[in-house]
């Protein structure tokens, strides 16, 4: 961004401090959302090894039997997880559900579209997403 | 953003009861003549009632009037004073040092406005996008044309809209937003809220025109409900809240 238009470009954007979970959910929505659109391509390339044959479709399986691989279909669970739970969250408040109603604003001004359904929303899809990955870790590692 | 810092060492010429006292750090920035911004350091004394901008007064009053700070009414009501202060956008008039709980203040342009000079900003773009949106009532007959002279509203119907009715377009909720971040099309939650301000109006039959300026790529469907515009608020607007509620009209959930 140009100084002209002093504008905080996507460093601010992804800043996920200083404006409470709402943007740390923001935040991890976009990273999670990269991630898994990262996950679709590295899947299809996947998948595209079965042209190789067995062998190949083999081989590249592999890969996932690894400490890496485990804690990288891991994560991709908890992106999964994260990303579902906020996003039906998100989904809802694009429909007017749990934003509040308009009410004549009495100090100190709380805001009624950030209030606690939305925020154990987040809570929630953090959880959530931290237990399918412990689950998911627990069965790549069990044994 | 450079931050090349310049203490003063001098003290306020007048004397001064406050024993406690905070460095204040003021952004410095001449777009004609700077590559970049500059900080310059200023250790003022502060009483449990100081604002922030009381204390970058005391700086122009004491130290370099050449500071550039646009500022009015000094109680929350015409959103003049809109700053970075500590990394949050808030009304100078309206913040208290001490609520800060820091020793140090650091002040900044509001981010995605352009700078004119130091603190001030321009405001063009948020007024041009205000106007976008028609914030007025819209009917076929007038007030004054009327035999009741007046168009009357029940108490609920005054409530769907009253709050929204409060934004003294200070610019704090488009400068929160992570989408004006990055998108110089956004509209931008200010005029967003707005909209739905004259939307929800039971006096207003604008709303199918309204609906349509901002039902395009870069108006509402940019808005990630991150939120921010609403916690930064100095009215209680709640942005947030009046563009979910606009949604809901552009979604068929509200008539």
């Amino acid at each position: 961004m140009t100084q002209d238009e002093h504008k905080e470009g996507i460093k601010g954007m992804a800043n996920p401090s200083r404006y409470g979970i709402e943007r740390v959910a923001y935040w991890l929505m976009r990273l999670s959302g990269l991630g898994l659109l990262a996950y679709f391509v590295a899947h299809i390339y996947e998948t595209s090894t079965i042209l190789r044959g067995q062998v190949g479709w083999d081989e590249f399986l592999e890969l996932t039997q690894t400490t890496e691989g485990h804690l990288f279909l891991a994560i991709v669970i908890a992106m999964c997880v994260f990303h579902t739970v906020n996003g039906i969250r998100v989904m809802l408040g694009h429909g007017g559900v749990g934003v509040g109603k308009p009410a004549r604003p009495d100090y100190p001004y709380d805001p009624a579209s950030q209030n606690y359904r939305h925020k154990i929303g987040i809570y929630s899809a953090i959880v959530l997403a931290a237990i399918a990955m412990m689950y998911g870790l627990a069965v790549m590692f069990g044994e | 953003m450079a931050q090349v810092s310049h203490i003063a060492d001098e003290q306020a010429s007048t004397p001064v009861s406050s024993s406690k006292s905070i460095t204040l750090r003021i952004a410095r920035y001449n777009p004609e003549h700077d590559d970049s911004s500059q900080f310059m350091e200023f250790t003022i004394p502060y009483e449990r009632w100081t604002t922030v901008l009381e204390a970058i007064l005391e700086v122009k009053k004491h130290f370099d009037h050449s500071v550039a700070v646009r500022y009015s009414c000094r109680q929350a009501t015409c959103g003049s004073c809109g700053m970075m202060i500590n990394g949050k956008p808030r009304l100078a008039c309206f913040t208290k040092i001490s609520e800060l709980k820091s020793d140090v203040v650091t002040v900044e342009p509001m981010n995605n406005f352009p700078i004119i000079r130091d603190l001030a900003v321009k405001f063009e773009r948020l007024f041009d996008t205000h106007h976008k949106i028609k914030p007025y009532l819209i009917r076929d007959d007038a007030e004054l044309e009327s035999d009741e002279k007046e168009f009357l509203q029940s108490p609920e119907e005054v409530e769907q809209y009253i709050q929204f009715a409060n934004c003294i377009k200070c610019g704090l909720c488009n400068s929160a937003c992570p989408t004006m971040a990055t998108d110089s099309s956004f509209v931008g939650p200010q005029a967003l809220a707005q909209a739905y301000r004259y939307v929800a109006d039971s006096r207003d039959k604008g709303k199918d025109s309204r609906l349509k300026i901002i039902d395009e790529s870069h108006g509402i469907w940019r808005c990630h409900f991150a939120g921010s515009c609403s916690q930064v608020c100095p009215k209680g607007v709640d942005p947030a809240m009046g563009i979910q509620l606009l949604r809901g009209y552009l979604l068929g959930f509200r008539g």
